[in-house]
Order: C-alpha cells, then sequence, then structure tokens
C-alpha cells in the first residue's frame, strides 16, 4: 500500500519502521531535512521535506495514488489539517494522532465531520493498558480479545512457583484448566512452546484465556488475583490525567505528585477524588512522607525515561508495591528488562501497534479480517485475532490436520461468545473469531497460518 | 566492517557478470569465432565462485554506508579484473595492464581505447567491449536492487554509491521500483535506439554495439574511423540519442506520470539544454569556413557537442584539427559532463550551477556583509551539507587532477595531451586532443600512466569518494 506518513518523531519513526518492514510504500514528510535525511538513510522509505499540511508538498509525496496518510506531528490541529487536507486532495484513508483531552471528549464528532478513519490518543492508549494492569497486578502485561472474553496475559515464573520445572503437559494434567500457554521468553528467545516444553523460573510467559479461567488459574498456582487498592502516580502529565480516571472510576485510590504548582491546581479541579501533591518526587523525604512503603502499586510516569526508571528502581527497592514504569524513548530493552521493573509501558509502541493493526485490516478488502493484533514480545511474537468467513481453507477441518507453519499456535476459538480452547480434533467454523499466536510477522490472512 | 556482507554481494556481482557474458558467448556461436570459448570459460568461472560464494547468506545483514561505499568499488574492480579475463585469454589484447585499460575504460563508460586497430578484433570481443558500457551506464548495484529480492533501509548505500549526482534520491518510496523504474526507461530507449538504427539501414551487428555504447554514453567505435563512416541519417539518429541519454532520468519518469509539465521545469534540464543549444551554434559558426557548408556545420557541431558534454566520445570527425576556439569550447564541456541521474560522466550540470549559485551568494556578502540567502534549486532550498558537498568534491577533484598531471609528465608527452587526457578519462569521455585525439588512442603512455588514468576512469565514474575509501586505513579497521 502506498502510505504516506507526516511527522517524524517517536512514533512517527516506530510506525515507519513497523510498516516499511511489512513491505508498504511509505513516504514520510517532516519540516526537518536531518530527520528526514536520517530516516531514509535508515529504511527504505522515501521523504520530503516540508509542511505537511500543505497540498503542494502532500502533492509531491503522491497523495494522488495514496491509500492512507497518518498524521503524527506534535500538534493535534496540524494533524487534522493534514487529514483533512490530504481527504480531499487524494480521498485517501487518515490517521491522526489527537492527544488534547477537550479535542478527545469530542472525537467522535471530529472523526465524522472529518472524515477520519481512526483518530489515535497514545496517552490515552498507555492509560487504559495501565489501567488493566493495575487491575490484575500479577500479571506484567494484560491484552483482551474478543471485546474482553479472552485475555493475554504474561508474568514471570518465580523461583518458588510450582509451574518451575514443570512440563506443559504434567501443567495440564495437575492444574486442569483451560489455559493455553502460547509463548515463553527466555533470555533473548522467544519460544512458542509444545506440550513436552519444561518451564523454568525467570521465563516470562503468555496464558491465553477466558478472564474466569485465568483468575482460576491463577488461583491455583497460587497467586494473587484481587486488584490494588491504592495507586501513587509520579508525574502529572496527560497519561497521569486519563490513568487517574480509569483507577478511579474502578474504585483505585489515587495519589498524583507532581513538580508544577499550577498543574497541580489543574488536575485537583479535574480530579476531585484524587490526591494530588506538589513536591519533588525525586526526593526520598517527599515519596516516603506519601507513603510509598504502604503503596500497593507505584507508576512512574514523567517525561524524563532516566528518571523514571530510577524512580521505579527505588520504589521497588523499598516497597513491596507493583512497578508500572512509563518509557518514552530510550530503546535499550535488553538492559531495561534486566532490572526486572515489572511492567514497562511504551506507548509509541501501543500507537505503532494500533496502525498496523489498522493497516492489516484495511489490507483485506474482504476475507478473514485481522480484528486484534498485539506484539507479545516487542518485534519478535505476535498475537492476532482473525474472523473467519465461508472462503477460509481452515474452516471444517480438524485441527490436528492442518498444516500451520512452525511457531505458531491456534490459541483460542470464540464461538458465538462462548470460548473453546483448540484441541486435535475441534474445527474451525464459519462465523468464529480464531486467536493466532506465532513469531511470523506480518499474516494478513486467516490461510496465512497455513504452510506454502 | 561487516566483511561477510561485502564478500556475499561480491558473490551477487560475479553471477551477474557470468550472466551479462552469454551475450558475447552467443555472438562467438552464431560467427562460428574460437575465441569465444575464452568467454565461456570465464563465464563458468564467474558462475561457480559467485554461487560458491552466495550459497550462504551471512548473519549480520546490517551494512553501513562505508560498508557501501567500499563494496561498490571492490565490485567495480572485481568486474574489471574478470571482464579482462577473456581479452588475455582469446588473445585479443594479451597485456593485462592493457585489457585491464580497455575493459576498466568499457564499465565506466570512457571508451578510451589503447587498440590501434579495433577492426582486428573478434566480433565476441567487440560486443563484449561495447556491452561493458551498457552495463556500467546504469550500474550493476541499480541492476542488483532491481533484480534481487534484497530487503531492509541499507540497500539504499548501495545506490547512492553507485550513482551520479550531488544528492541522489528516490523516485519511489522503495528502492527495488526505483532500481526497475530506472532500468525499465533505460532499456526502453536502447531498444528504441536499436530499432531506429536498423530502419537507417544499419547492420545488426553494429546497431547493437553503437546503441550500447550510447545508451551507457561510452563512446567505443567498432570501426577505427568511429562513426565517421556510416550515413548522416545515422550519426543524427546517434546525436539525438546521446543527448536524451544525458538527460536525467527522473526527467523520464515525470514525462511518464500525469505532471508531464514538471519534467521540462527541470533547472538541471534546462540548463543541460540551454548550454547544448549555445555550443552547438557558436562552433557551428566557427567551422562554417571550414567545412563551407552551413548544414553540414550544424550536424558536426551537434553531433561532437552531444558526443562531448554526454561524455560518450564517439567521433564522426577529427575535431582536433578544428579551430582553436572550437576545441576550447570541447575542453569545458568535457568538465561540464551531463546530467546527475544520467548515465553520462563528468562534473554534472547540476553541481555546475550549485556552483554558479554559491559564487552569487559569495559575491553578494561583500556587497551586503549581513545578508541572509539561502541557494535554492528547482524552487527548493539546497541543504547546506549538499551545497558543502559539491564544494568539496570539487576541491577533491582538482587535487587528483593535478597529481595525475605530475605523474603522467614522467611520460614526457606533450601538456595539452596530458592534459586531456586526463580530462577525457576522468570525465569518462574518452577521446581528448592531440596524440589523444579521436584518430588517436592511449597505446603509447607507459603502464604507470596507465593505470593512473584506470584509478581516474573509476574515480570519474563512481564520483571519487568509494575509490578514496578504498585508500583510507582506517576504513579496514574491525571498529
Amino acid at each position: 500500500m502506498q502510505i504516506i506518513v507526516v511527522g517524524c518523531g517517536k512514533v512517527g519513526r516506530t510506525i515507519i519502521e513497523q510498516l516499511s518492514m511489512e513491505n508498504h510504500d511509505v513516504t514520510v514528510i517532516d519540516t526537518n531535512s536531518s530527520v528526514i535525511h536520517d530516516v531514509t538513510n535508515n529504511f527504505d522509505v522515501m521523504g520530503v521535506v516540508g509542511n505537511g499540511a500543505s497540498y503542494g508538498v502532500q502533492t509531491e509525496a503522491g497523495i494522488e495514488h495514496a491509500d492512507l496518510l497518518i498524521a503524527m506531528t506534535d500538534s493535534d490541529e496540524l494533524n487534522l489539517l493534514c487529514c483533512l487536507i490530504a481527504k480531499k486532495a487524494g480521498g485517501c484513508n487518515t490517521i491522526a494522532r489527537v492527544r488534547n483531552p477537550v479535542y478527545n471528549n469530542e472525537i467522535g464528532f471530529i472523526k465524522e465531520e472529518l472524515g477520519l478513519s481512526m483518530a489515535i490518543n497514545p496517552e490515552a492508549a498507555a492509560a487504559t493498558e495501565i489501567a488493566r494492569i493495575l487491575r490484575f497486578p500479577s500479571a506484567i502485561k494484560i491484552e483482551t480479545f474478543a471485546k474482553g472474553k479472552v485475555e493475554l496475559l504474561k508474568f514471570i515464573i518465580g523461583e518458588d512457583s510450582i509451574l518451575n520445572n514443570c512440563s506443559l503437559i504434567d501443567v495440564a494434567k495437575s492444574i486442569k484448566s483451560e489455559v493455553l500457554v502460547c509463548a515463553v521468553e527466555r533470555g533473548d528467545d522467544v519460544i512458542i512452546p509444545n506440550g513436552s516444553f519444561v518451564l523454568k523460573h525467570d521465563d516470562t510467559i503468555s496464558i491465553v484465556a477466558s478472564p474466569k479461567n485465568s483468575r482460576e488459574f491463577f488461583q491455583k498456582i497460587g497467586v494473587e488475583t484481587h486488584q490494588v487498592k491504592n495507586s501513587m502516580i509520579v508525574g502529572g502529565g496527560t497519561i497521569a490525567y486519563y490513568l487517574a480516571k480509569e483507577l478511579l472510576n474502578s474504585g483505585i485510590d489515587v495519589k498524583i505528585i507532581d513538580k508544577d504548582h499550577a498543574r497541580c491546581e489543574q488536575l485537583s479541579e479535574l480530579l476531585p477524588e484524587a490526591v494530588i501533591i506538589n513536591g519533588d518526587a525525586t526526593n526520598q523525604d517527599t515519596l516516603m512522607e506519601e507513603g510509598l512503603v504502604h503503596a500497593e502499586s507505584f507508576v512512574s510516569l514523567t517525561g524524563i525515561d532516566e528518571g523514571n526508571i530510577f524512580l521505579s528502581l527505588y520504589a521497588k527497592s523499598c516497597s513491596k508495591a507493583k512497578i508500572v514504569t512509563k518509557i518514552n524513548r530510550i530503546s535499550y530493552d535488553e538492559i531495561i528488562n534486566d532490572f526486572h521493573l515489572g511492567s514497562l509501558i511504551y506507548p509509541k509502541f501501543i500507537t505503532a501497534e494500533n496502525i498496523v493493526r489498522y493497516v492489516r485490516a484495511m489490507q483485506n478488502t474482504v476475507g478473514s479480517n485481522v480484528e486484534t493484533l498485539y506484539k507479545i514480545i516487542g518485534n519478535k511474537a505476535e498475537a492476532l485475532e482473525f474472523l473467519i468467513t465461508a472462503d477460509a481453507p481452515v474452516v471444517g477441518i480438524p485441527l490436528g490436520e492442518l498444516k500451520l507453519k512452525d511457531n505458531l499456535l491456534i490459541a483460542s476459538i470464540n464461538r458465538a461468545g462462548e470460548i473453546l480452547t483448540p484441541k486435535g480434533k475441534s474445527q474451525i467454523q464459519v462465523g468464529d473469531t480464531v486467536i493466532i499466536v506465532t513469531t511470523h510477522m506480518s499474516l494478513h490472512d486467516i490461510k496465512d497460518i497455513l504452510r506454502d | 566492517m561487516n566483511y561477510p556482507i561485502i564478500g556475499y554481494i561480491l558473490g551477487w556481482v560475479l553471477l551477474f557478470e557470468s550472466a551479462f557474458m552469454t551475450l558475447p558467448c552467443v555472438t562467438a556461436l552464431i560467427y562460428k569465432e574460437q575465441e569465444g570459448y575464452a568467454f565461456l570459460a570465464v563465464a563458468i568461472a564467474c558462475f561457480v565462485l559467485g554461487f560458491a560464494i552466495t550459497r550462504k547468506k551471512p548473519k549480520n545483514q546490517i551494512y553501513f554506508a562505508r560498508e557501501g561505499f567500499v563494496t561498490v568499488a571492490l565490485s567495480w574492480i572485481v568486474m574489471s579484473l574478470f571482464g579482462a579475463a577473456p581479452f588475455i585469454l582469446n588473445g585479443d589484447i594479451p597485456s593485462f595492464t592493457d585489457a585491464m585499460f580497455e575493459t576498466i575504460s568499457g564499465f565506466t563508460t570512457t571508451g578510451a581505447s589503447i587498440l590501434t586497430n579495433v577492426e582486428g578484433l573478434s566480433y565476441c570481443s567487440l560486443i563484449w567491449r561495447s556491452f561493458t558500457h551498457w552495463i556500467g551506464g546504469m550500474g550493476v548495484f541499480v541492476f542488483l536492487l532491481a533484480v534481487l529480492p534484497m530487503t531492509g533501509g541499507y540497500n539504499m548505500h548501495l545506490m547512492r554509491a553507485e550513482s551520479p549526482g550531488p544528492s541522489v534520491g528516490k523516485i519511489v518510496p522503495r528502492v527495488r521500483d526505483t532500481a526497475k523504474i530506472l532500468y525499465g526507461i533505460y532499456i526502453a530507449m536502447t531498444v528504441m535506439e536499436i530499432v531506429l538504427l536498423l530502419l537507417a539501414k544499419m547492420p545488426l551487428f553494429d546497431a547493437l554495439a553503437t546503441s550500447f555504447g550510447t545508451a551507457g554514453t561510452g563512446g567505443f567505435g567498432i570501426k577505427n574511423d568511429s562513426m565517421a563512416g556510416y550515413s548522416i541519417l545515422i550519426q543524427a539518429i546517434v546525436t539525438v540519442f546521446m543527448i536524451l541519454f544525458g538527460v536525467n532520468f527522473n526527467a523520464y519518469y515525470l514525462l511518464l506520470g500525469k505532471d508531464k509539465k514538471s519534467a521540462f521545469k527541470l533547472e538541471e534540464v534546462r540548463w543541460y539544454f540551454g548550454i547544448i543549444v549555445v555550443c552547438v551554434l557558436v562552433i557551428a559558426w566557427n567551422i562554417h569556413d571550414v567545412l563551407g557548408n552551413a548544414f553540414l556545420a550544424l550536424h558536426e557541431a551537434a553531433f561532437q557537442v552531444g558526443s562531448i558534454i554526454t561524455t560518450t566520445g564517439f567521433a564522426t570527425a577529427n575535431f582536433d584539427l578544428w579551430p582553436q576556439l572550437s576545441r576550447t569550447i570541447l575542453v569545458i564541456i568535457m568538465f561540464i559532463g551531463a546530467c546527475a541521474g544520467s548515465t553520462g560522466g563528468g562534473i554534472k550540470v547540476s553541481r555546475i550551477i550549485i556552483l554558479l549559485k554559491t559564487v552569487k551568494q559569495e559575491i553578494g556578502y561583500f556587497i551586503h556583509p549581513r545578508s541572509v540567502k539561502v541557494i535554492k534549486m528547482d524552487d527548493k532550498a539546497l541543504d547546506k551539507s549538499t551545497v558543502r558537498s559539491v564544494s568539496a568534491f570539487l576541491v577533491t577533484y582538482v587535487i587528483i587532477f593535478g597529481v595525475s598531471m605530475l605523474i603522467l609528465a614522467f611520460d614526457n608527452l606533450d601538456m595539452v595531451t596530458n592534459f586531456t587526457a586526463i580530462a577525457a578519462t576522468f570525465n569518462n569521455i574518452g577521446p581528448g586532443l592531440e596524440l589523444v585525439g579521436p584518430n588517436g588512442n592511449y597505446s603509447m603512455f607507459t603502464p604507470v600512466a596507465k593505470y593512473v588514468l584506470m584509478f581516474d576512469m573509476l574515480a570519474g565514474r563512481l564520483e571519487i569518494y568509494p575509490l578514496l575509501l578504498l585508500f583510507t586505513p582506517s576504513v579496514w579497521k574491525k571498529n
């Protein structure tokens, strides 16, 4: 597909990387020529220097033949204008990043009137993801499929866990629950395991199950499943606002610490139920005074990645809180993972995931659409949800007889709201949605799961 | 330095060279020539070697600008070595130095020859000589990128190292598609010329060799008198195509698209045609008295200007005998060269434009010391780094030219011969003046001088820096 990306910041760059890897024709527009220079040197994309909202610049980037324009600049207004002009000039689909809460509240109207295909709010998306984790603190990452009927949970096996040194067949026998282990991270490797695979401590495993089954599973292996009672949030930015709102709605007490007095007043006005503290969180006394030791969860959301990492390390050392760390910019995943900080939130990846999902779905004009897509482990494994239509080549064949690609797993079948754990004899039917977990990137269609 | 990936790409280059060599093999088969076995042997050797190397993909496929530049420079040398081998084996050009000179002259689309009797060569050697022009014209890597399914954003480093011009861009978002479009236009135009030449009653073999020579703006003739023996019509067709192959290929892509007008608005293309028209008129007026016929004067002037500015180097007349003004103009346009993004050589029209604008800007600073002025091209502000690299290019160019002059001086030939020999090889033209004029050749130089000229030809084709990088020790260090 011909895709134009306007704005090449952190998020823009992540999207460009993803889309060019998936063999799309990507043209990048940015006002900064050195940024364009850099991005065209690193990815197989074309660059245009100029203002993305200009008709002339868009024409130069080939708006007439473009299928999609993605506006990812810093400014909401500019993004909306880019999309509006693109819509009028080329009639293509448009995606805009809109982060201002004022517009966000009216996003339905804006989308409708400007003809946007999608409006994306990285901060709100990140907040939703954090809130999900705090409702279930034993997991380090939770994704939902089939409108919440299936969950993908990621957690680390502790040394004293009963799963340590246990093969997957034994897990199924001894625990007897409808839970499927679909991916295991061990060191830098990602494994899609089979029955004889033996789990070790420090493995990060991902399981697919319905919420009820997963709660049962965690109880059986002796892990607490209740949501946190309170949360300490450092940094009062936009994510903090969205997060606090969600947490307060689920009855979790929220305490926000921010340096800026004016921002604190603003937050206090917007979130009357939250406790707003005006103080410097890098000062240990402030954190202690506000009861870090007894906090059940600690979320570092300041604008400085290094600061967030240090705050989280400190919180880990002096409390038992569930720790969530936001990372905007830096990309030393391997090193950050070594700190065992628990849940890491990368807003740029969440945004890129949303867009890649949209692009893949757009490619399938008819047929088995990609309904949902998550990158389970960076760029190493994905979980996709497909809707099965009549012409899919997998319908009505027992799963045991399908010639599936290696490193690919059918993790769950959702039949009219009922969640089935796939067995060798199960068959996929028209109208089902199935969840596939795989290390093969860029599956577009359900038929791609079969060997060529 | 990622050595495995450099070796791997070199392997692919060998495979492509063996494929290209099937053309002289087929020619030998048609003319039943013994000399063809040498091409067959080398083609097989290239294939076996290339196949062995490319069987295993290196683990680390990431490479950066310096690997790209080094790979391109090395590939051109390796290609020339294997391309020269058949000449030595079949005895057409027995000396190693001469065979290398002839092959490098071919691949770099120079067209400078050490042969005193071209017509004595076998047909298969003749077609290979001309075909190297065609391969070298658009570039091996552009071909490689168009055909091979190589992924990743790093491929641009290869294209940038091989394609001429101050700032190499893409015409469509993906390198592979860009390469395909370029070769598509290249092949289509070559076929067009072959057909027209055949219609003008040129024999098939001559039409093929001439078209390859024109398309790559190379200039190897297959006759001792270059193009002089052919009819006026054939010469006119060659004139038109020489000039067309010197145009920036982006213009053709624009012509194929919706917005045809913008092709005619490209500043570089306008300057290019402007320079040609002015030079043709002045030379035609200047040689009018010598030839005594206005039409003939215009025809000869157009052919020679087209041949020299596009750095092709075909000749219909011995312009060495023309009046001093015409000779001087021809030497000057040797340096200007063709457009960036074409198959021609030289400094390139766009660089000349940028340099002239820099001079104008500099003069402006003397008049208004606090003035701020941005250099623009095609109504767009040029990057400071582009302007800087153009100035640096010119400095490097002058230095290499000077050093070459110094080394050639040991041969004790006259100044004009030495100067135009370097100008004609460094700018990938072919014939110069005096001893290396249209009726002369490069056979009288000593081997040392020939190697200097070979370096100049490669440096000229790859625009200096890839080749200089080979001689920079820090590039070869592990880190």
